[in-house]
């Protein structure tokens, strides 16, 4: 510690559960009942058919990076240029986060490279949802 | 249909540093100077659109009496899409007389809001905090996407900003107007790899507006020091305040519904557009805006810029007044990039493009979370 902590989300009654969910180590997704359509964020309802009707579940945790860049500015939580990743996740939606556990340079930050998900603790609430490279390099 | 035509276009009287104006007055400063080029007053004026500000604000400010306002506030493009709704305002017999203006203090920051997110709000919960800190770590996300897939290198991602600084290097009131090579791109700091200071827009102080009328009226204003220019076409749209959740990461959903939509209108083909405008706030805009628009196919954008069809002499003149990378950028460039189409389309540009009749006008808002488009043209639209 000793650094000033990162801005962290302040959940919504619509995404308490996947905030929830972080903390005890799971990534929930939400799945329309009618249409199947996956996605995130969370909403209570499905942003390809409007229904109302939507199942929570647990996503495998599986990610490639889809895109990143490699912040130089600085920035009160990174003492060190870091990377800012888009991944997206085995079933479909993309999220922003950051990779660990693997320098962060274009030369070891492949696109497409496969990634899985580890909780980080933020704080009594919130944990986020980081990626590593999969094959358990750390 | 009534035609629309511009009758007023002016921008603040100086660009860069100015802090010896609150942001407020830079949007008065830029009406009066719209208002002067029109050769009318505030009183002629009964519509008003603005963003940055309240139209409230600006209203009182000025001494205008609106029976039409519209403060739509999508990000930098905001003033394309009033220029669309004021078209249909205008058409619609709502108003007469339409005034649009922006100013923004975005380099002093005299009497400019703070930027603030909410942590509860989308991105702040879903994008900061990964550390996205501005444009320059966040709207930059997209690209190492597009090089994969279609394969463009650094050097082309560089030569969009060698190019415009050659636009720049021909206008006066540009920032920065020093020629650059890809190699000075290349080597100068890194702000957000790919991205280097260079491939950055500027963040500068000033602003513009537009007065907008209707094609019967625009020959009454007979003391305005210009010709009208016409508004042939319009289009706009907005995608997600997240740029980790494009639909496509190699393209903008609102570029190509907004674009396509005002060439449509306009009843246009891409070869009969002479001068191009792209809200560059980073290099990689005009690339995608090139593709959205279907100047160019999929991944080609890189390789049409490289073989220099936007540059000085080019087929496609674009960012003729050095773009948002060196002309100016106070944080909503769309009004810029507006009062440069308009500028061609009078003929007295500083880059003035030869015998140019048609300036297509493409907006980003946000970061790739809206767009707007406008197609001007110096005459009627046939």
């Amino acid at each position: 510690m000793g650094k000033p902590a990162r801005p962290l989300p302040k959940p919504t009654p619509e995404t308490q559960h996947f905030w929830d969910g972080c903390k005890q180590g799971e990534l929930r997704l939400q799945r329309c009942d009618g249409c199947a359509h996956v996605y995130f964020p969370p909403r209570p309802f499905c942003p390809s058919c409007s229904s109302r009707a939507v199942s929570i579940f647990i996503a495998s945790g599986e990610a490639s990076l889809a895109s990143y860049v490699i912040n130089h500015r600085p920035h009160p939580a990174w003492d060190e240029p870091y990377a800012i990743a888009i991944v997206e996740l085995a079933e479909g939606p993309r999220m922003a986060s950051n990779i660990v556990g693997c320098e962060q340079t274009p030369e070891c930050l492949v696109l497409d490279m496969p990634l899985v998900v580890q909780f980080e603790v933020m704080s009594d609430d919130i944990s986020l949802p980081l990626f590593r490279p999969a094959g358990d390099r750390t | 249909m009534t035609g629309i035509a511009v009758v007023g276009a002016a921008e603040t009287t100086e660009l860069g540093k100015i802090p010896g104006m609150s942001q407020l007055m830079l949007h008065a400063d830029a009406a009066l100077n719209t208002l002067a080029d029109a050769g009318l007053t505030a009183k002629d004026i009964d519509g008003l659109a603005t963003a940055g500000e309240r139209p409230t604000d600006l209203a009182y400010y000025l001494g205008i009496t609106p029976s039409w306002v519209d403060g739509t506030s999508v990000g930098g493009c905001s003033f394309m899409l009033h220029v669309r709704h004021a078209v249909a305002a205008l058409q619609a017999g709502l108003c007469k007389t339409v005034l649009i203006t922006h100013g923004e203090s975005g380099r002093s920051r005299v009497g400019a809001g703070g930027y603030s997110q909410s942590a509860s709000s989308l991105a702040g919960q879903f994008e900061s905090p990964y550390g996205t800190l501005g444009a320059p770590s966040t709207f930059t996300l997209p690209v190492l996407r597009y090089m994969k897939d279609y394969g463009m290198s650094h050097e082309q991602l560089a030569m969009v900003a060698v190019v415009q600084r050659e636009w720049a290097g021909m206008n006066p009131r540009a920032s920065f107007r020093d020629a650059i090579t890809v190699d000075d791109v290349l080597n100068s700091k890194l702000i957000a790899y790919p991205f280097h200071l260079l491939e950055c827009c500027l963040v500068t102080d000033g602003g513009g507006a537009l007065i907008l009328t209707t094609d019967e009226r625009a020959t009454d204003v007979n003391n305005a020091k210009h010709a009208p220019v016409y508004i042939w076409g319009t289009g706009e749209s907005v995608e997600t305040p997240m740029i980790s959740q494009m639909e496509n990461l190699t393209s903008s959903r609102a570029f190509s519904i907004a674009g396509p939509r005002a060439m449509k209108d306009a009843g246009i083909s891409h070869s009969e557009v002479d001068h191009l405008m792209i809200y560059d706030a980073f290099a990689h805009l005009p690339i995608y805006g090139l593709e959205d628009l279907g100047f160019c196919g999929r991944g080609e954008a890189p390789d049409f810029i490289w073989e220099r069809n936007t540059a000085p002499g080019g087929c496609l003149p674009t960012n003729t007044n050095g773009g948002g990378l060196s002309y100016m950028h106070s944080g909503m460039y769309g009004m810029y990039a507006m009062q440069e189409s308009v500028r061609q389309m009078r003929g007295v540009a500083p880059a003035q493009v030869q015998n140019a009749e048609v300036s297509v006008c493409l907006g980003v808002g946000g970061m790739f979370g809206a767009s707007g488009c406008v197609v001007f043209g110096n005459m009627p639209k046939p």
